[in-house]
């Protein structure tokens, strides 16, 4: 008896001691291992950030020409097509390089002409539709001039619009209405109320330079007649922007041009093109430093990030801008919804406008309803790069949304990543009898039934449809409609990056729509989980019944010895 | 039970004392990160969760080479030999007995640590149960290199659910284990034991001289 108590004294003495002071040195050299280890992480630059940093020292490209000493552009002129005439006199390919490109013809260059597949063509969207009959108003945005209507001759070399591209006074203003034409007396567009001067041609020809983000901006921030109305990821708060709203392009970093990415060969500028990826390979500037579009992958690699790191092994399903643009239309508002149904309703037998919240309007008697939104969340599909989009000869099944263009990809195709999208949503008319999209003739005049004179849909689209030479029944209807727009601008800072939980999340994943691969957190086996918690909740209740028994049951035994 | 006698034995080594609790941090660890993996419920954070369960779930594959050299070399292995003789007895003294006071039908020896429930328990736990888990594990953990691997046709659903099967396993067997640790002589007795090593034991039972607690001491 003695000796035994002397043992158990020993043994907690030994556990006290000894045994306390292993714990704790297991413990502390865990604790350590951890700490050095975070520690080192902080420190540490990802891969993919030192190849980025390594690749764009300060791009400060030399030129050999000063424009404003060259006597041809001190000239007078009245024109645009003067002041190009005077470009090509020295850069005598320019033109004709330009007329290759889709800047000029509008129509997929991977098609061919005759099949009229393009925004120049009988492409529609569900924003102002279809180009034909309207082009006036359209090809404000168009690199030329006076492409008013189907005779527009696209051979011309002097209808090349050079400055759009290249002046640098950030004066040069096309008409809204004109063409593509600036005006040549100061002029008043009702549709803004903004007056409109004619360019001082020898200072705008004479700043010619590398397009900047202005240049491209013109056209790009403000598709679809406004502000952020197209892409959620491009609107004027890229003009000048900081580097939280992006990354690259932020002026208090790198401050990128477009053309630091999409890189441009005899005018063709990088980039999607309908069906055509940006990008055919995935390749870094050490495999080819003359990559025809620079890609994430191009500067930051394959494994961009700190070795370990999960994200690494994502970057083979999953596109960089899916976590690294975690919301778009971060500074202004987009357009998400357009309902041309509602067009039409007057106050007091005039045309009106409303505006929301935001600042935007969301009622126009021309255009219907709208909603604005900021901040949003993309939508994420399959993406191998390409877009399949519908034309006006497309059938349509009007019982369901009607999507007017989609992402092209599948998950057991190694070239598609899921990639963030912004859906622009709507109602547009349609044929009834055919089952087609139909193009409205927007604008125009009262004698041609243009819409936005007579609000008569039937007249507008019968003399659209006839002017592109597409069969009208003469019943139209409206149908749902959703457009797609890859987003890949509006780069976050890394500390804003989308976190994993966000999308492995069995109720709110962002990737809730993502079908053909199991996410963990996402995917749940229901019948596994239910047996499983209820076999955990019944040994719980079985081992507490027995304890229970065990206090409370009557020891026979113990009596008996 | 006051009246039985009671002696000490040097039952657990250090090795198997230390190796009994890092697995059994490891395994709390391991399931409390792994049930958020599969969202159960939000403590680290997706990222951090997945994280530690990797690290952890590493470093228990690489400590159980060590467990697993250990039982072979030293003889352990034995321990875990399934017998039926005497299981009946057992079943009926944690299903009746233990109610009744009577005395456990298998008490614990040096070279009889389990008793035949335990052995089977065991064996199935650390034969099967934690080797499929660590399988798939690793396998699930090594996702990206399935194609290289030549798995490229290995859905990672099953992978997922069997690991997840596995999980729920492992956790109805701790939430048993924890209580069968309080049915010693005292409810602390046993835990007491695999944290010093000493075991006390019913006097009259086949004890060799050496194994003797007191003499050690």
């Amino acid at each position: 008896m003695r000796k035994k108590r002397i043992s158990g004294k020993e043994s907690r003495k030994w556990f006290f001691g000894r045994g306390i002071r292993l714990l704790f040195f297991v413990f502390f050299c865990s604790g350590c291992l951890w700490v050095v280890e975070s520690s080192a992480k902080t420190e540490e630059t990802a891969p993919g950030r030192k190849l980025a940093n390594q690749t764009v020292k300060r791009a400060d490209p030399w030129i050999t020409a000063d424009h404003s000493r060259h006597a041809i552009l001190q000239q007078e002129f009245s024109s645009g097509p003067e002041v190009t005439g005077a470009c090509l006199s020295c850069h005598n390919d320019a033109a004709l390089q330009f007329h290759k490109t889709i800047h000029w013809t509008w129509l997929d260059p991977a098609t061919e002409k005759t099949d009229r597949f393009g925004k120049g063509g009988l492409s529609v969207n569900n924003f102002c539709i279809n180009i034909q009959s309207n082009e006036p108003r359209c090809t404000s945005c168009h690199a030329g001039y006076g492409w008013k209507d189907k005779t527009f001759d696209f051979t011309d070399q002097t209808k090349v619009d050079c400055l759009v591209c290249h002046e640098q006074t950030g004066t040069y203003k096309k008409f809204p209405a004109g063409s593509g034409r600036p005006v040549s007396e100061p002029k008043v567009f009702p549709g803004n109320g903004k007056t409109y001067l004619p360019p001082e041609w020898n200072k705008v020809a004479q700043s010619v330079a590398r397009p900047t983000r202005r240049n491209c901006g013109t056209c790009h921030f403000f598709g679809g007649g406004g502000d952020g109305v197209k892409h959620g990821d491009l609107d004027s708060s890229l003009m000048k922007p900081n580097k939280a709203l992006d990354v690259h392009m932020g002026i208090d970093g790198r401050n990128f041009n477009c053309t630091r990415c999409h890189s441009t060969r005899e005018h063709r500028i990088s980039g999607r093109v309908y069906q055509t990826p940006a990008a055919m390979h995935r390749k870094s500037l050490i495999e080819d430093d003359l990559a025809s579009k620079i890609t994430c992958e191009s500067c930051h690699s394959r494994k961009p990030h700190k070795a370990n790191e999960k994200a690494n092994d994502h970057t083979d399903r999953v596109a960089c801008q899916s976590c690294h643009i975690p919301s778009f239309a971060r500074v202004n508002p987009t357009k998400v919804w357009w309902d041309w149904s509602k067009a039409g309703k007057k106050k007091n037998g005039k045309p009106y406008e409303e505006n929301g919240d935001l600042g935007k309007p969301v009622y126009m008697t021309k255009k219907g309803e709208m909603q604005w939104n900021k901040n949003i969340k993309p939508e994420y599909e399959w993406y191998n790069g390409s877009l399949g989009q519908l034309t006006v000869k497309d059938t349509i099944d009007p019982a369901s949304p009607v999507k007017v263009n989609w992402p092209i990809g599948a998950p057991d195709d190694p070239d598609s990543r899921i990639f963030p999208f912004k859906v622009h949503r709507g109602k547009q008319p349609y044929d009834k009898v055919n089952k087609n999209l139909v193009i409205p003739h927007l604008f125009g005049s009262k004698e041609t039934n243009a819409y936005w004179k007579t609000y008569d849909w039937g007249k507008a689209i019968s003399y659209a449809m006839d002017y592109a030479g597409v069969p009208y029944s003469g019943e139209y209807g409206f149908v749902e409609t959703s457009f797609v727009y890859p987003t890949t601008h509006m780069v976050a800072p890394k500390d804003n990056v989308v976190g994993c939980g966000e999308c492995h999340n069995k109720t709110e994943s962002r990737l809730a729509g993502i079908a053909g691969v199991y996410m963990p957190g996402r995917d749940q086996f229901g019948v596994l989980n239910t047996v499983g918690w209820i076999a955990v909740f019944a040994s719980i209740i079985g081992v507490a019944l027995h304890g229970l028994g065990r206090i409370f049951i009557p020891k026979n035994n113990r009596k008996e010895e | 039970m006051a009246a039985k006698k009671m002696r000490t034995i040097y039952l657990y080594t250090r090795y198997e004392r230390l190796w009994h609790w890092l697995q059994g941090v490891f395994i709390l660890v391991l399931l409390a990160t792994g049930f958020e993996v599969n969202n159960a419920f939000g403590l680290l954070g997706f990222h951090d969760a997945v994280y530690v369960h990797n690290t952890i779930g590493l470093t228990w594959l690489i400590a159980f080479a060590f467990f697993v050299f250990w039982m072979f070399t030293t003889g352990e292995w034995k321990q875990y030999v399934p017998t039926t003789r005497k299981m009946l007895a057992v079943i009926m003294y944690y299903v009746y007995g233990i109610f009744r006071g009577e005395a456990h039908p298998v008490p614990k020896r040096k070279d009889a640590k389990h008793n035949p429930l335990q052995r089977l328990t065991y064996l199935g736990i650390s034969a099967v149960l934690l080797p499929v888990q660590m399988l798939t594990g690793i396998l699930y953990w090594s996702y990206n290199s399935w194609a290289d691997l030549g798995l490229a046709r290995l859905p990672l659903e099953v992978v997922a659910f069997l690991h997840l099967a596995g999980a729920f396993a492992i956790l109805i067997f701790l939430i048993v284990h924890i209580y069968m640790t309080t049915t010693g002589h005292s409810p602390f007795a046993h835990i007491k034991a695999m944290i010093t090593g000493w075991e006390d034991v019913e006097e009259g039972v086949d004890i060799e001289d050496w194994e003797r607690g007191d003499q050690k001491a």
